[in-house]
């Protein structure tokens, strides 16, 4: 079970055609899947399509009526190569992730696909984690595009589009034997709206009907000298039929205007924002009516020469709205133009930042300085809006005066998340071994690497925490530790990370966190997840798997046991055993858990049955306010509030009530001998008359034994 | 061209878990029963993990459709400038909504919950790192059109609904929405998870955000960051000797703290104890010259002298432990309903330094000399888990507890004793030539706390920089490189900083 159930969302994919869909914009390609007849999904999660692998989790039942198979794919590079069944059969298949991370895993099989050519129309939407909100390195997707020569579409994000911009992905896929990728920028992939729905189409062609006539070309195969030729046939028959399809069918979108001499370009996802700058300024309405012409990519590769050269035509600049670098777009628009022998200007990283995310004050910036540049400010025309005063005020200034020191508020491990006792543990066992190499990993792990841990020296990808230790492997007094999710060693760690370490005798300490799921992309079950899943197996061990490939030395530990961990710790830094020395650590993700547990014991509760909820406490009058705590776990429950005793000035550590009693905190002042301050509270709910009157009998003798209360008045 | 109607435009930050989402929700739903077009977007990603979302949302009203039918264009992205409506449902984010420039005074409307929600940097701080939650209300003041700033969290907590139904009442309160009440609630109703206890929070959140409108709600912020605690008021829990000595010998200024330091010492020990205390502080009030006005060496000292004096052994935290009406303060603090039990344990991990120090001090002194007693005495220092609601464990405590009037003659009080008065001696000696140094060294006790290896960092902390402190004596910068020293040691927890400063400092003092 995911971190979002869309049980009752994925309902709407069953709507007539013609009825209004109203959803999220990843819901929205589901349908538009299901309308386009494909028959094969598959795809690896991760933010900002993590909703569309549970959106297809959750709708499996759908999929199957329709005889439609999908996968929860073990990699992206997984969820690549099962395209392959587009390349000898007339089959369309979609597969998603997160870019451009993903696209990286899965470049080996994208660019063989590409080569051999699709017959049935392949289709990837990414998530194109890029500016706020995303969690890796900024890139572009359009590079990928441009080295395999697969198209990319980049659609305004509003539903219509999107959900048009699906089929019409399968169409050119299709038209030019090649695959597509559909790009949607964060907040597109989470946009609310609604479009007009047709009726979802079972597969013409199916999986089974492959299986029973199987086809195959020497001419598909990744060999010469059927290579040669299959680049050949990208450039001299795939591009064109490309170019062809996207402008008989006008993929992308002109917005005359009668007297302008300049215009605008823009990828499709920014047009949003460029029409908001044009209406702020004062020209364009709401409705897209706008005094400057504009030309919008809804695909961004492909690029059509004749266009630009059409829309430059007797202009005297255009301005290139573009996000991200290098400015691909720019310069190809560079060389159309000077092919074309058009002398029109081109503008574009200029008037425009280089780099990162074109947010609404960037692009009203931009085209500001661009507009005034040739004459367009309407000086005197009557401003549309009030906040069209900012013409006369610099845009990227706020307009007022910012606050003084505002405390960042990065991410962080959840309450009574079973990796904090973890990074606990290691951060003691470095005060007393001395500080270690520690190569990190990505999930949620990697927060460790924040404060109040501050553990992990790099990421080098998902999976590669023990590889991005592999150089540290050289007799040393303190052996270099790395990190790995079960996320991420289930998708790649196994093999790049521990089977390297077996095979080279890395003498290295690789920590395994085995919480269950795919946790930081929203909980998503992985093969050592502990459930029955309908159509899946798991339940297959970690360790199990780490002793496949050679591994000797294995110990598994409970997180929440912290003395048992820093002893295992310590045991595998110094122990003779020379070899790669592999920790499992376990503990169910908390928030999980919690969306397991906690519904059953409200049920518990409600039944009248006798439960026993934990949660920690802090006595003020004996905590002195040095907060060392707080820097052993960071826990959102373990907070501070102002000293009840006003002789103390700093403020007193504080468990509030989102406490959910995992226990670290008591297992933290034992293993780091901080203070006698904390407590456990066990409420009984619903006790048993036993209970009660063992209890008043406690508390008379206890009442009797009382010292004198708290004098302060 | 017609000069067409605008989108209301709406910005939401919310923290992980504070339900942003379910706000988003409710707000398209009641949107769409009013007739608008609404769009709505959000960035979650890894920042759903404690960290701060930014939800936004724009609504266009169907009647304002052109006769062509076309749907507005609407932004994904809240924008300098351009936003109507701001929300934020923690004090901090209020902060950052400004520095981002969405709050803009011409137009943006400020809903804010004035409640804190503490920062890793904030929480990790070795003293009071808090920020400065004025400053944030002078900023929204300044930047917004109109505030409606309240404890969201408090009345939520109040009314037994989420803040998320409270901010969604004060939106609705705030009348910037052009929808009627009725479309509010059948937004709660229609998402039908928990619809009564949501169907009330709003209420509560509605009704605080008119009466912040009307001026009938006080925009209260926490205190924080460098505004000081509460000024302490005279304590009546005080022998009537002790209230009269003090009545009669301090100025007014310093009654309230010496009343309150005399009744935690009479507390921690006997009114015997009190009373030195206030011998000692007289002694420093002596050296205050009288037109000087305030008697701020005297008040630092006071304030410092009375913490120290009531150091925390182990006796202490018995007591403290057993105190009467401790289980009734547990039971409220945990939330426990009437008919729920409640069991208590505590944890605890004395030090053989710890022991020793609770035994009479000759015996303390030569148990921590010898390695064998160390040894015997290692076995009884593993954690525990004392069940004080049991009678065993509580027993044992209170047992402890009993020590108070033995407590003079342990190791620990006689080693404190001695370092108080050498601290207090060099307090009087520097004052005279530098007052404003001997104010710094009363501040210097906040080094040391805590327990165990925290408690011996600031003692050490403590030794460097008081060991220096004569050095600066009479220099024109002394108190204000002893402050630097100070800060230095609150810096981090290894030490580093202090290091730096003071190497940092001797270097200067030899060119």
């Amino acid at each position: 079970m995911a971190e979002r159930s869309f049980a009752k969302e994925v309902q709407s994919l069953r709507l007539e055609a013609g009825a209004l869909f109203e959803g999220e914009g990843i819901l929205a390609v589901t349908k538009a899947l299901l309308q386009s007849g494909v028959g094969y999904v598959g795809g690896y999660q991760g933010a900002p399509v993590s909703h569309l692998m549970d959106v297809l989790a959750d709708a499996n039942d759908i999929l199957a009526e329709l005889g439609v198979r999908f996968e929860s794919s073990a990699s992206e590079a997984t969820a690549a190569a099962m395209l392959a069944a587009s390349v000898n059969y007339p089959i369309r298949g979609a597969v998603t992730w997160k870019s451009t991370v993903g696209t990286n895993v899965a470049s080996d099989a994208l660019s063989n696909l590409a080569s051999a050519g699709v017959i049935g129309g392949a289709l990837i939407v990414l998530g194109e984690d890029y500016g706020e909100g995303a969690s890796i390195m900024q890139e572009r997707t359009h590079a990928f595009a441009m080295k395999s020569q697969m198209w990319l579409l980049d659609p305004r994000p509003n539903l219509p589009c999107i959900v048009q911009a699906v089929e019409q992905g399968f169409e050119l896929s299709e038209a030019s034997n090649t695959p597509v990728m559909l790009m949607m920028r964060i907040r597109a992939c989470h946009v609310v709206g609604r479009f007009k729905v047709k009726a979802n189409r079972r597969p013409p062609f199916t999986l089974q009907q492959a299986m029973d006539h199987p086809s195959r070309t020497f001419d598909k195969i990744i060999l010469p000298p059927s290579t040669y030729a299959q680049e050949r046939a990208k450039i001299e028959h795939r591009w064109p039929a490309a170019v062809k399809y996207i402008r008989d069918r006008q993929l992308n979108e002109f917005f005359p205007a009668d007297s302008a001499d300049v215009g605008i370009v823009m990828q499709g996802g920014l047009y949003n924002t460029v029409l908001r700058s044009l209406e702020r300024l004062g020209l364009a309405d709401v409705f897209g009516n706008s005094k400057i012409p504009l030309y919008v990519l809804n695909v961004t590769y492909p690029l059509i020469p004749e266009e630009f050269v059409q829309f430059a035509h007797g202009k005297r600049a255009i301005l290139i709205v573009e996000e991200g670098q290098p400015e691909f777009i720019e310069q190809a628009a560079s060389l159309f133009l000077r092919q074309a022998d058009v002398q029109t200007r081109i503008a574009g990283k200029g008037p425009l930042p280089l780099a990162g995310e074109y947010t609404g004050a960037v692009v009203l910036a931009g085209v500001r300085k661009f507009l005034s540049e040739y004459g367009h400010l309407p000086e005197q025309t009557k401003p549309l809006l009030p906040a069209a005063a900012l013409m006369s005020a610099p845009v990227a200034t706020p307009v007022a005066t910012p606050v003084a020191n505002v405390p960042m508020r990065p991410s962080g491990l959840c309450t009574g998340c079973p990796e904090r006792p973890l990074f606990a543990s290691m951060k003691l066992v470095a005060r007393e071994l001395g500080p270690m190499q520690v190569s990190a990993d990505i999930g949620c792990h990697s927060f460790a690497t924040l404060p109040p841990f501050d553990i992990g020296g790099s990421i080098m990808g998902y999976g590669l925490g023990a590889a991005g230790g592999a150089s540290f492997n050289m007799p040393n007094k303190r052996r270099a530790l790395s990190m790995m999710g079960d996320g991420g060693f289930w998708h790649n760690g196994l093999t790049s990370g521990i089977g390297n370490a077996v095979f080279n005798r890395h003498d290295g300490v690789t920590i395994i966190v085995d919480n269950g799921y795919s946790a930081a992309t929203g909980g998503q079950y992985i093969p050592s997840s502990t459930v029955e899943i309908k159509g899946r197996r798991a339940k297959n061990r970690i360790e199990t798997a780490v002793r496949g490939v050679g591994v000797e030395w294995v110990r598994t530990i409970r997180t929440y046991d912290m003395k048992q961990t820093m002893s295992v710790l310590k045991e595998a830094l110094q122990t003779q055993f020379i070899g790669p020395k592999i920790i499992i650590a376990e503990g169910e993700c908390q928030l999980n858990r919690q969306r397991r547990v906690a519904p059953a014991i409200r049920k518990m509760i409600g039944a009248g049955k006798r439960v026993v909820r934990e949660r920690f406490g802090i006595d003020a009058d004996i905590c002195t306010g040095d907060h060392s705590c707080v820097r052993l776990s960071g826990c959102p429950s373990l907070t501070i509030k102002t000293h009840p005793d006003p002789l103390r000035r700093d403020p007193v550590a504080h468990v509030d009530n989102s406490c959910v009693g995992c226990g670290v905190c008591g297992e933290v002042a034992h293993a780091a001998v901080l203070c006698p301050s904390f407590y456990r509270a066990e409420v009984i709910v619903n006790p048993t008359a036993w209970d009660r009157i063992l209890h008043r009998f406690r508390a008379a003798v206890i009442r009797l034994l009382s010292g004198p209360p708290a004098k302060e008045a | 061209m017609a000069a067409a109607q605008r989108p209301i435009t709406l910005s939401i930050a919310a923290l992980g878990g504070q339900g942003g989402g379910v706000v988003t929700d409710w707000l398209v739903l009641a949107a769409r029963r009013a007739g608008y077009i609404v769009q709505a977007t959000s960035v979650p990603g890894v920042a759903q993990r404690t960290g701060a979302t930014i939800y936004y949302l724009e609504f266009f009203a169907q009647s304002a459709l052109g006769a062509d039918g076309r749907e507005p264009i609407l932004a994904l992205m809240p924008s300098p400038g351009d936003v109507d409506i701001v929300v934020a449902s923690e004090w901090v984010e209020v902060g950052r909504a400004i520095n981002r420039g969405l709050v803009t005074p011409d137009r943006t409307t400020l809903i804010a919950s004035t409640h804190r929600d503490y920062t890793i940097s904030e929480k990790m701080a070795l003293g009071d790192g808090r920020a400065n939650s004025q400053n944030i209300l002078a900023g929204a003041t300044a930047a917004a059109a109109r505030l409606i700033a309240f404890d969201m969290a408090a009345i939520a907590e109040k009314s037994g609904g989420r803040i998320s139904a409270v901010i969604f009442g004060a939106i609705a309160g705030a009348g910037v929405l052009p929808w009627t009440l009725e479309h509010f609630h059948e937004a709660i109703r229609e998402s039908g998870i928990g619809v009564e206890p949501s169907l009330a929070a709003f209420e509560v959140g509605r009704q605080a955000a008119l009466a912040a409108i009307g001026g009938g709600l006080a925009t209260v912020i926490p205190a924080a960051g460098e505004a000081q605690s509460p000024a302490a008021p005279f304590s009546t829990a005080l022998a009537a000797a002790l209230r009269q000595r003090i009545a009669a010998q301090f100025p007014a200024e310093l009654q309230g703290v010496l009343s309150r330091a005399a009744a935690r010492l009479s507390d921690y020990q006997d009114a015997a104890y009190a009373s030195l205390f206030l011998e000692r502080v007289a002694q420093i009030l002596a050296l205050e010259t009288p037109g000087r006005g305030s008697a701020q060496l005297t008040a630092v000292t006071a304030r410092s002298l009375a913490l120290w004096m009531s150091f925390e052994d182990v006796i202490r935290v018995a007591q403290v432990k057993t105190r009467a009406g401790r289980p009734e303060q547990i039971r409220q603090e945990v939330r426990a309903n009437p008919g729920e039990l409640v069991r208590v344990s505590e944890f605890v991990k004395p030090r053989v330094e710890e022991i020793c120090a609770t035994l009479p001090a000759g015996l303390g002194r030569f148990m921590l000399g010898s390695t064998r007693a160390k040894r015997i005495l290692s076995c009884f220092t593993a954690g525990r888990q004392i069940p004080t609601s049991r009678i065993g464990g509580f027993a044992l405590l209170r047992c402890i507890a009993g020590l108070r009037r033995f407590r003079r003659a342990t190791l620990r009080f006689q080693t404190e004793q001695e370092r108080i008065e050498l601290w207090l001696q060099q307090i009087r000696s520097v004052a005279a030539a530098d007052y404003a140094l001997a104010v710094e060294i009363a501040e210097c006790q906040n080094l040391v706390k805590g327990y165990g290896d925290t408690h011996e960092r600031g003692w050490r902390s403590f030794s460097e920089i008081c060991a220096l402190a004569a050095g600066l004596a009479g220099t024109s910068k002394g108190a204000q490189q002893l402050r630097a020293l100070r800060e230095a040691a609150l810096a981090d927890d290894t030490g580093a900083r202090l290091g730096q400063a003071i190497a940092g400092l001797k270097l200067s003092a030899s060119v």
